[in-house]
């Protein structure tokens, strides 16, 4: 039944999307084909689609992390930014030191700026109880107007878009292979490693188990002997340090420096593969791998005149239907008992005969 | 001029009191709907969503009919659509409303992003439509300093007050308003009285979907006559933050959207009389955000939420 209401929040709302691509006077069939092409159709597809599966993953597993202790992590966003941030303040400095060190170093900076820009949030709601929807949303426009300043003055290089200098050449992640201009980046790897670690840490280690009874029950963790407000604050600061790794490989490993709005809506993403995962880190791999094809996809489904918008009206009904999962339920059991009713109908028939 | 001149300047300009009130106009809208949802204990942090929906719905049929007034109507039938859908799920469905406000907050951006293009023909912004005239009252403008604050003002300024003491006066002079307060604090013993409390938050629901759409549609085609893809730019929080300043009341949230307005005037008013380079103006943009960080996390003064905001309603 877990994963049996999402799928069918996926179906509802590609088949309401259809709907609406109808509306416009497009042809939904000819959209979705182009749609699987552009997302699986060439090797050069599947490199696009696995670099942005990789911010992907992590924003979703940041977001999913935070939801197991009953955190509601709107913010990846903004902690994506302060990883990348962070990432090329660190990575700018590295030229002389080889990349065995520069990349680790790169990417804990990375993962320590989401962390703390996240604890803020965090912080707030245990000292003050400050709703962390409203906090993260505000970090993430003060991040946002953080990387602008960042690239218009400090670090300002070069003509046209404000942006960052190149990091040093050691910082930067090697790709595993490329494919025509573009490369399937290692990084996807390490976003795979975290997934794993993060699901070792929730389900075999006592801070995943004390994160999930905070989630589950506050008031009852709390009279358990575990204290609320520290695993409030570590919560964030852990599902921060995800959302911040995602900064840093997008910087190492695609980029290789900062412009203004680089996360590109990646850290809301994350809000709607958290919940297709059902906050599960394996089921959030799957669920990743899920809205990376249809954002590769939906740029080929505008050489035919579908506006890639689509796809955000696609996550948002998704979203829709997962809080509202009890309308599915009801459907599901509405037609269980339909098929359970027909068939001892069907048995008394035979017997009659 | 250095910085304690131009503050100083701003201060003794009506221009920036008058800047003031326009930029607490979104927020007062958007800050008294939600008011109103949560009052009857739904939480909407939808507003965002709302406010874009409604702006951009209000400009989509103000270009396709000409008539901007048509297009405020149309508007906040969008917004009322929405929260329809919020209330819907909320109510009926016992959705946690966190989850579903942030769905529609995406719905409505991928609306209006998706619409653009087969409407306008172009992406990012809309093409400038027919702006809802501003309001000439010459007896006013003869009056030093006051007539050059209220002398031309935006007709959504007089919505805006009859809103501020309509809303105070429903919430806390008329019998619909006791059960609406009386639904956010204690449903149960609401509907043990015989109170409808499925009708009473649909109403509070629908109420924060109008008035937030309102909110947008000034923005839109109060304001610039046109609607642009980042519009409005995360104002539906703060006036979410407006509202917990001001104690889930619409006298108080109006008086927290002034000083959220403020911020904002003082932010342009430092921009224009000074001469500053890009990233100083991109570090002023903080100011609101800043503010409203401020604001939730309590610092500004404690205040309560309705005690059943947020919390479905079953009955046994």
């Amino acid at each position: 039944m877990s994963f049996l209401v999402p799928t069918l929040a996926v179906l509802v709302s590609l088949l309401i999307a259809a709907i609406i691509i109808l509306i416009i006077g497009q042809n939904p069939l000819k959209a979705y084909g182009e749609m699987i092409k552009g997302a699986f159709g060439s090797s050069l597809a599947w490199a696009d689609n696995i670099t942005k599966m990789t911010s992907l993953l992590l924003t979703g597993l940041a977001v999913g992390f935070g939801f197991r202790a009953g955190v509601f992590n709107i913010g990846a966003e903004g902690q994506m930014a302060m990883g990348g941030i962070m990432a090329v303040t660190v990575g700018l400095s590295l030229g002389n030191v080889p990349p065995a060190i520069a990349i680790p170093i790169t990417i804990i900076a990375g993962m320590a700026g989401g962390a703390f820009w996240a604890s803020i949030a965090g912080w707030l709601k245990a000292k003050t109880g400050a709703h962390e929807v409203i906090s993260t949303i505000m970090l993430n426009w003060i991040a946002y107007h953080i990387t602008n300043y960042l690239v218009a003055g400090p670090f300002a290089v070069g003509a046209g878009v404000p942006k960052s200098p190149e990091i040093a050449k050691s910082a930067q992640l090697p790709p595993l292979f490329t494919v025509q201009a573009s490369t399937l980046p290692s990084s996807i790897l390490i976003a795979i490693v975290a997934a794993i670690v993060m699901y070792i840490i929730l389900d075999k280690t006592t801070t995943g188990y004390e994160v999930k009874a905070v989630g589950l029950n506050p008031y009852a963790a709390e009279y358990g002997g575990i204290s609320i407000s520290k695993n409030i604050v570590l919560t964030m600061a852990i599902s921060g340090a995800l959302a911040g790794l995602a900064g840093a490989l997008e910087v190492m490993s695609v980029h290789h420096r900062i412009f203004g709005a680089f996360t590109s809506d990646r850290g809301f993403d994350g809000i709607t593969i958290a919940l297709i995962g059902q906050n599960n880190p394996i089921g959030i791999i799957f669920a990743a791998f899920l809205i990376s094809s249809l954002r590769s996809g939906s740029n080929a489904m505008q050489t035919i005149g579908v506006p890639d918008d689509i796809i955000v009206v696609i996550q948002g009904i998704i979203i829709f239907f997962v809080a509202a999962d009890r309308i599915i339920k009801t459907w599901i059991i509405k037609a269980s008992s339909l098929g359970r009713k027909k068939s001892p109908e069907k048995i008394e028939d035979g017997e009659e005969e | 001029m250095n910085w304690v001149e131009a503050i100083f300047t701003a201060f003794a300009s009506p221009l920036f009191y008058k800047l003031t009130i326009l930029s607490a106009l979104p927020l007062v809208f958007a800050g008294i709907g939600g008011v109103f949802s949560e009052i009857t204990g739904v939480t909407n942090i939808a507003l965002e969503g709302i406010m874009k929906l409604g702006a951009f719905t209000a400009v989509a049929f103000t270009f396709l009919t000409g008539n901007p007034w048509l297009g405020v109507l149309l508007g906040m039938l969008g917004g009322l659509i929405l929260a329809f859908l919020h209330a819907y799920v909320s109510i009926e469905w016992s959705a946690n409303q966190i989850v579903s406000a942030t769905a529609l907050i995406l719905i409505a951006q991928g609306f209006t992003g998706f619409l653009m293009k087969p409407i306008f023909g172009q992406e990012g912004q809309t093409d400038f439509v027919t702006k809802i005239p501003n309001v000439k009252i010459e007896a006013i403008q003869n009056i030093p300093f006051i007539g050059e604050i209220f002398g031309e003002i935006s007709a959504f300024f007089y919505i805006a007050l009859v809103v501020i003491f309509g809303s105070w006066f429903l919430l806390y002079k008329t019998p619909l308003g006791l059960r609406m307060r009386s639904v956010g604090e204690n449903p149960k013993a609401a509907d043990t009285l015989g109170v409808n409390v499925k009708a009473i938050r649909y109403f509070g629901v629908l109420m924060s979907g109008v008035l937030a759409a309102l909110g947008g549609m000034y923005l839109a085609i109060g304001d610039i006559g046109q609607f642009q893809e980042q519009m409005p730019a995360g104002k539906g929080f703060i006036a979410l933050a407006a509202m917990i300043l001001g104690n889930w009341n619409p006298i108080g949230t109006m008086w927290a959207a002034l000083l959220f307005g403020a911020a904002e005037a003082m932010n342009i008013q430092l921009q224009t009389l000074m001469v500053l380079p890009s990233e100083i103006k991109a570090l002023l943009n903080l100011l609101p955000f800043v503010l409203t960080i401020i604001v939730v996390g309590g610092f500004v003064g404690r205040t309560r939420a309705p005690a059943a905001d947020g919390v479905p309603y079953e009955k046994e």
